[in-house]
Order: structure tokens, then sequence, then C-alpha cells
């Protein structure tokens, strides 16, 4: 040992924790020599095992965000507009997750988290607990859980690996999320070669709440007591947030034991034993959830955040396992625990909860003076460190960027590069594109979810948002919430590509009636340490956060995911934006898909010959490149304050944006509703467009297809040509079942609406079913 | 209270179960704890969906030994009204109290749609005449796949015991069975969750109806009927 060795904790009965703190094992924790040397300083000696793990899973990326601290701070976190609905209640960073207010003194706490590597290994368990330790960071809040959804990311599903991976997360979500009772609205899933062996799966939960029930996550109040409650703590997910901080290679199957095992039933007991306790006034102090980083965590965080000292004994902590270790009960990630620091004096009305329910809650330690998270174990001290030290003075990075060079190709690149789709070419264009399993229906997917539950579900999934009613806080208001981020964006143009994820999550909100309150995003990135990863990351998280401030729509929470690598190299930029919405009245929630024949339909916005990045690049020519579309903020925000109008004057009957394939794929979609509706679309001359390809696949922003009924359709071109939005006649729907499109009376397609629909309806349900033979 | 609903650890349809009988239908109902005894002025027991204690080792059948099941067994005996929904049907299923028992989907997935079921005629409440041809109900199960042996199968369908089928199965049950009774006419179970088709904003309305047939006797007691919310 070192000269520091005086200063030492004394020998401990358990040999781990007198082991040498090499050089090779510092290096295996992930901490660099100049982080440890920053230890010793905070010291004043050598760390133990214990204390070395302790640092390390506090200082990861996961807990810590060093690489990325400094960018978040340029997301806004409250709203400009103090006069507005949906102020910040709780900022990002504060709490567990954050709040926003809905009015008549609710407020809706919601936030997203990454559980990627985890899924990547143990598809079914790292996908049910990325669900349950979202769902604990809402009710930790003091949030009945009403909503969730996910974001998904897979390979390419024509490959077998991926489809058990595809599989494998689905299920997973299904298992826990039904079991909880909390609709799952489905979400958004992309299928990119970039994701192979590297999956993404973000899971989000979204909870109701008084103004006055807000739950603190501090530790306050010297002599109250620490409670542990939930099921014992086992071996399973050993340091996972340090493994969530690594870059996956072909030996990460062998990290099994960092991925956890989890149990919804008992999440369930939990969820509804915490919210009983949480009603009894005045009893909790402080509670916060076991999730990355486990004990570790929601000690030294609680204790820093109340500016206090914690205490705790091991010995006390339910195990079930036997003859753990200190270092392995600090740093367990055992599913469905919580923290909870009582007010003194007042144990008994915890534990008759608890027994009621049928768990464990046992007292292991109590709120000290000073700032110290002190650990116990066998009668000795096994850790004792300066609670700040590992949650306030993790080292922060600045790293170094480089704009990669394929992104300066995809900013020359130009659509004369491409030769312009003949007419012939149109129909089977179409049909590849619905086919794609991006663009195809997810069904599969949703059908396996319990999106009904808690009577609150107003339209299916796979419309452009979830919503789901305030039923259960007695209002007739509803939520509604839309993921977005299309990586093709983002990966040729990272700071456009994080606006047009921002942009077209608030445009699916709009379409769907709904005003768009705040922000939670999931940064899913390669090793920020390469120069053109942190280049990307750095670029995304500056378009996100001025389209935040433009909009006035801030950041109240997220998590960030690096090291999202495999094989061939970095994942595509993916940065997840997740955003809120409220519609006051039943009747302005608003569908993609239209009801019925005689319906006009009208492009919202105009027709720029833009074609690069986009779906049909792929499915057409195999490619990912091109220039990304133009963003205009002002122009988006134009559209999308008309729409939310037009729909307020109950002028809208149905609207789709148009994204991932263009006008043709958005006009099919809006069609597939109801049986025999089908289209007539005639574009004039008079509209300038240069190119087919563009015309019908171009995936160009700021533009949305809605349906008016004929009656109505002269005051809306003419409330549309006042506020200076381009409206473009489109056609009508009729009863024929067939999408009919000509151009300057050149008909281009006549497809029967049934058979693109079997297109788009049954590609996932093919490829999995392959899987099975 | 009027309308018992049974909260198992595990049940999560207890409160959507409450609010449609309360809420919409004006009629007083409340959640009674499993391990607390079912109120003496208990006049119809609902036995929710959700996953009764995890669902671990067979759908209900933990449920089955909780205390309160004894008090709705004492109940159903004496012809009190008991509706199993979902996995209250399992639960009533593995009480012995209604015939049969569910197994996992054919398909071997979880299902949730708004499924169609066809009406059969049962008994004087449950009938096309008062429920329609034809229903839209929402489902949400894995396993609600009806299986019995041939002599029950029979004894079902000549006592007139099924109450809804499927049209269109969506798990493999037998006869498409959707929905039973027992041949007292006082228990009934169906996988499908009227409770989440009573208000304008649900996809349908169609499980009033069905609510409105099984509390019927309770309904035309009730002083004060809310109209749909």
């Amino acid at each position: 040992m070192s000269e520091a060795s005086h200063k030492s904790l004394p020998p401990n009965p358990d040999p781990i924790l007198n082991v040498e703190i090499t050089k090779e094992l510092i290096s295996q924790h992930g901490i660099l020599p100049e982080e440890y040397q920053q230890i010793l300083e905070i010291l004043g000696r050598e760390p133990n095992l214990t204390e070395l793990g302790i640092f390390s899973v506090m200082w990861s990326e996961h807990c810590a965000y060093k690489n990325t601290r400094k960018l978040l701070r340029l997301f806004p976190t409250e709203k400009k507009d103090k006069g507005a609905i949906g102020q910040v209640l709780v900022k990002a960073g504060e709490e567990n997750a954050g709040v926003i207010d809905v009015g008549d003194g609710w407020g809706v706490a919601f936030k997203i988290e990454s559980h990627n590597h985890p899924s990547a290994i143990e598809p079914f368990e790292g996908a049910a607990t990325g669900v349950g330790g979202i769902v604990r960071d809402i009710f930790t809040m003091g949030a009945r859980p009403i909503l969730l959804t996910n974001s998904l990311r897979f390979g390419n599903l024509d490959d077998s690996h991926v489809k058990r991976l595809f599989r494998g997360v689905v299920s997973g979500i299904s298992h826990y999320g039904n079991c909880l009772g909390i609709p799952n609205m489905g979400g958004d899933i992309y299928f990119d070669e970039c994701y192979e062996g590297n999956p993404l799966v973000n899971a989000l939960c979204a909870g109701i709440l008084r103004h006055e029930d807000i739950q603190k996550g501090a530790a306050t109040g010297v002599g109250n007591p620490v409670y542990y409650v939930g099921p014992g703590t086992g071996r399973d997910g050993l340091g996972g947030a340090s493994f969530a901080s690594r870059e996956l290679t072909e030996e990460s199957a062998e990290d099994r034991p960092a991925v956890q095992k989890g149990d919804p039933f008992m999440e369930k007991l939990l969820l509804e034993a915490c919210l009983e306790m949480m009603a009894i006034p005045g009893l909790v102090v402080g509670i916060q959830d076991m999730g990355a980083a486990g004990l570790t965590c929601s000690t030294c965080e609680t204790a820093s955040r109340g500016d206090s000292g914690i205490e705790i004994d091991l010995d006390l902590v339910p195990q079930r396992e036997t003859g753990m270790n200190s270092y392995e009960i600090m740093l367990s990630e055992s599913q469905e625990r919580m923290l909870v620091i009582v007010q003194k004096g007042r144990e008994r009305e915890l534990e008759e909860v608890f027994e009621k329910w049928d768990l464990h809650a046992a007292q292991i330690g109590e709120v000290k003076n000073g700032d110290r998270m002190v650990v116990r174990h066998k009668g000795v001290i096994v850790a004792d460190l300066p609670a700040k030290s590992l949650t306030d003075e993790a080292p922060v990075y600045d790293q170094p960027a480089s704009e990669p060079a394929h992104v300066a190709e995809a900013r020359n690149w130009s659509i004369e590069s491409i030769e312009d789709i003949s007419i012939e070419q149109v129909e089977d264009a179409l049909k590849n594109l619905l086919s794609h399993p991006t663009i195809a229906s997810k069904r599969w997917v949703w059908q396996q979810y319990d999106h009904m539950v808690m009577s609150g579900c107003k339209i299916e999934p796979g419309s452009d948002a979830g919503v789901v009613r305030l039923s259960i806080a007695g209002i007739d208001k509803y939520l509604a919430i839309a993921n977005d981020c299309n990586n093709r964006f983002c990966q040729l143009d990272p700071y456009k590509g994080a606006q047009i994820a921002f942009v077209e999550c608030m445009r699916n909100l709009a379409c769907s009636g709904a005003k768009a309150l705040a922000v939670t995003d999931n940064l899913n990135f390669g090793n920020p340490n390469k120069p053109e990863a942190y280049y990307m990351l750095r670029e995304c998280v500056k378009g996100l956060a001025d389209a935040c401030a433009f909009f006035d729509v801030p950041v109240v929470g997220g998590n960030v995911s690096l090291y999202n690598e495999h094989g061939e190299g970095a994942i595509d930029p993916t940065p997840v934006v997740s955003m809120v919405g409220l519609i006051d009245r039943q009747e302005q929630v608003t569908r993609s898909q239209v009801k019925k024949e005689g319906l006009e339909l009208f492009l919202l916005g105009g027709w720029p010959s833009e074609l690069g990045a986009s779906y049909f690049m792929q499915t057409q020519f195999g490619k990912k490149e091109g220039s990304v579309p133009t963003v205009d903020l002002e122009s988006e925000k134009k559209l999308q304050e008309f729409l939310i109008s037009q729909i307020e004057a109950g002028k809208i009957k149905a609207a789709h944006d148009l994204s991932e394939g263009g006008l043709l794929v958005c006009l099919s979609e809006m069609l597939f509703g109801e049986k025999h509706i089908g289209a007539e679309i005639s574009i004039a001359s008079e509209n300038s467009f240069e190119r087919f390809d563009a015309l019908l696949f171009g995936e160009s922003q700021g533009r949305v297809v809605v349906a008016v009924d004929p009656f109505d359709s002269n005051d809306f071109i003419s409330s549309a040509k006042s506020v200076g939005l381009s409206i473009n006649p489109l056609g009508q729907t009729v009863y024929s079942g067939k999408l009919q499109v000509q151009v300057n009376n050149q008909k281009i397609i006549s497809s029967s609406v049934e058979e693109l629909r079997s297109k788009w309806e049954d590609s996932i349900p093919q490829h999995m079913e392959a899987l099975n033979k | 209270m009027k309308v018992a609903i049974i909260q198992f650890p595990g049940s999560n349809c207890d409160w959507d179960s409450e609010h449609a009988v309360k809420d919409v239908l004006g009629i007083s109902a409340r959640r009674i704890w499993h391990k607390d005894p079912l109120p003496g002025e208990t006049e119809a027991v609902i036995v929710p969906g959700g996953f009764s204690f995890g669902d671990y080792l067979r759908c209900g059948a933990i449920a089955r030994f909780s205390p309160i099941m004894n008090d709705v067994k004492e109940f159903s005996d004496k012809g009190g009204q008991v509706l199993g929904i979902c996995n209250g049907f399992q639960i009533l299923c593995e009480s012995g109290l209604l015939p049969g028992a569910l197994i996992r989907n054919d398909c071997l997935d979880f299902r949730c749609l708004n499924q169609p079921l066809i009406v059969e005629d049962s008994n004087e409440r449950f009938n096309k005449n008062s429920l329609g041809e034809s229903l839209v109900l929402p489902i949400a199960h894995g396993e609600g796949n009806f299986r019995a042996n041939e002599s029950i199968l029979s004894s079902l369908e000549e006592n007139g015991q099924i109450l809804l089928r499927y049209s269109g199965n969506p798990n493999g049950s037998m006869n498409d069975i959707a929905g039973i009774r027992n041949l007292a006419g006082n228990v009934y179970g169906m996988m499908p969750h009227p409770e989440r088709a009573v208000g304008a904003h649900h996809p349908c309305l169609d499980g009033l109806p069905v609510l409105n047939a099984f509390l019927g006797p309770i309904i035309q007691s009730s002083p004060s009927v809310v109209s749909v919310s």
C-alpha cells in the first residue's frame, strides 16, 4: 500500500476489502488515472475495493454524465412564457423525473430512459427491466403512472438474430407493462443496419399527481430512519451502470450477470404500497428508487440532495443470496427496490403499509449530521466517503470534436446525381416503402401491449401520437405523447437531424390536436472519446437545444446512453425526442386515418424538390446518402399553430404528417382505417415541382395532409392563406377502395388500397413468421 | 355500497371496474382487499382483471386461496351475483365457481384489440334481445384459451350457459367461447372487458348493455342512475 495507508480503514474481515488497489483494478473499473488521482485527493487516502466500486458506478457516464454535462446545460429547462400552461414544477436533474403543470392543480411527471446494453445481451429481461426502472422513477415522484411508450431501434429485420432481439424486446416490454396495468401506447420503431448488434431500447413513462404531492429524493432531518423496501438483494445486475458505459464487444455476452432480472408482480406491489404510503400526510421525508447503481446511488444521492450525512448497515439489508460481500451488496442492481426516509417516530405507519402488501420494509440506517456516506458491514466501516464527492464532484469533460467526412459529403450532394423515377416504377416503389419494416404497420407490436387498461385509451396506437384520457384524475383532458428520431437525418446532418426529430415530434402532437408542453430526450450515441462521435453528439444537442428555445418547449429530463458501438463502429446518432402535449376536449382528439368518403384533402406546406436521406433512397437504391431536408422553424410554427386552431374550430377530420416515405405513403396510411375508402388525387400543373421522385416520395419538412368537410373547405383555404401558409388541394376521399393519383392530368398510379394495406400490414408479421419456421 | 370489487395483489382492472360501475352507471361500488371480509350489504361481486399474484403457477391458481374467496363462494351459494372479467374469469374457474379452464393463447402472444363477439341467448338478461346480435369489446390477455372436457362442453352448450362467442377466434378457445355462466345463472365469467367500453372516451360503448345485464336487478332498485359521461 502507498504512503496514504495510515489513513486507511481498519483491516476488514471480508478479504475482498484488503485487496491491493492496482492499476489494472482501477482500469477494470473504468476509472482513468487522473480520475484516480482526484479520488486520492478527495479521500486523503487510498480507497478500498468497495469504495472504488462506488466511485466507478457513480462517476460512470450513466450516473454522472461526465461527457455530456456541459452540453446538457444548453437545454432550456423552464418556459420563458410564465403565463402559458405547462410550467415546469420539477426541473431536469433535480429529482428522479421532471414534473410539469397540466392545470386544475394536476401535474404530469415523465421521463425516458435507455436500457440498450442489457437488451443487446438479454433482450427479454433487458427490455422488461427497462420498463420497470422508468416506472419506478415516475412513482418515486408521487405520481400514478398512466402511460408507457417505447422508442426502439433494431438492425435489418431480415437477419434472424435481429428477429430474435426484436421478439425478445417486445415480449419483455409486453410482459412487464401488461402486468403493471399501465397502458402502453406503442411508440416509434426503426430498423436500420447501423443498430445491428446494438439495438436501442428506450422506455418512457408518464404519471399524474397533485402539485402538493410531489415527493423529494432528499435525506433530511438528522435521526430520521432510512428504510429499504422491496425484495431482497441478490448478485444480479452487478455494476450495470458501468457496464452501460462501455462499448459492446464479442465478450459482452459474458457480462450477463450485469443484466438484471425483473419481476413485474413485485413492482406492482411496490407501486401500490409506495403510493399508499405517500398518501399518508407528512410520513415520507424522502424517497428514491434503487435503479442504476442500486443502494450506492440512492444513499449518496439522497444525502447529497438533503445536504446531510447518511449511515447504513449492510447486515440489515434483506438479501436473497448468502455470503454477499459489501462490494456486491452496494453495487447490485436487483430490481424493484426503493429507499425511503420517514419521519422519526412514525416507523410503524410505513411498516403497516408494507405488511399489507406482503413486502419487506427494513430499517437499514439513518440520516446523520455532516456530509459523509458511511457504510457498515459485519461491525466495521467498509466505506466512508463525502456524499457530494460522488454526485457533484464527478469529473466533467470537454472532448475534442471533428466533423466526419461523410457529413460534408452529404451537404454537397446533388439530387442530379440520381435519375428521376419513371411512372411505371411508382407503384412498386410505393409498395416497397409501405413494406419497409420502419414504415410498415406496427400492429404486431402494439397488439401485444395492453393499451386500453386504466380506462384511458382514446385512440389506438399507430396514429401520429398516443393519447390517453386523464380519467384517473377525474378530469376530461387528454395527454398526448409522441416520440421521434430519424437516424438517417442525424447521421447525415446531426444539427438538422435533431431539429427534425423535434419538429416532427411536435407536428405529430399538433396533428392529434395537442399543444406541446415539454420534452424528455434520450441521447443514444457512440463512444464520446472518439472525436467524430463526439462531434455528432455535440451538434445534435445544439440542434435540439435551439429548437427547444425557439418553440419555448423545455427539456424536463432524460437520459444519455453513450458507447453504443458494436463491431463496425458507432450507431447512427439517435437523439430520441419524446414530447408531451395536452388536448383540452375530447372532440379535439384527431386521428391520422380518414373515416369516410367525400372529404377534401389538402397539403399544407409546399413542394420542395428534396430527396436526400429519404427512405426512398434506401428502398430504391440501397443508399443512405444525400442532403437532409431544410428545416424552417418559423414556417413549422405557423403550420402547427394553424393546425391546432383549425382542430379547435372543428374543421379538421383527420391529419397526418408527411414523414418517412413522403406524400404517397402518407396518403396511403390515411386510407388504411376503413374498408372501401379510397382517394382521387390530382396534382395540378400550377404547382411547380421539378421531379416525380421528390414530389411523391421526398421527405421535406413542415408538411401535413388534412381532410376537411367540403362545406368548410372555402373557409379553410382562406384561413390558411390569411396566415401565409402554403395550401394545395389534392383531391377527395371516395368510396372506391382505390388510391388514384394523377399529376398534370397524367395518370401516375391507380392501386387497390386493400393491396397497399396488406403490404403495410403484413410485412412485420411475415418477417416474424419466418423466424418461427 | 352495493357492488364489491375484489382487489387481489396484482389486480389491475379494479380501478376501471369501480369507475365504470360507480362513475358511469351511478351504482355505489368499492374495492375490497382480498384479506378483508366481504361486506354484509354486498349485492353483487366483480372479480376484476389483472395478474393476481403475478399469475405465477397458473392464472388464478393462488388467488383462489385468498381469504375473501370463501366469502365469495358463500355469497354465490346463496344466489348472489358474481361476475369475473379476464383474470377474474380465470379465478372463478380455478375456484370451481365456473367450469372449464383458461390456458395460453394458441398464438402464444398477449393479444389486446377490439374484439367482435356474437351474443348467445343464455337467459332472460343475457340474450340477443337485451344485448343485440353482436358486440365489440376490448380483450387483453395472454391466457384466454377456454378448455373443457367433452361432457362439460356439451352441457354448457345444451344448458345455454354460453354468453358470448368470438367472431374470429383470437386465442384458440373451444367452440369460440368468450364468456359463460354457471348452471344456476348467478355466476358469470368472460375474457372481454365490458368495463373498458362504457364511456365516450372509449373505442365503443358495448360494455354498457353487458354491465347493465349483470347489474340489472340492482339498477332497477337504484334510486338515481346517472347518464353516460
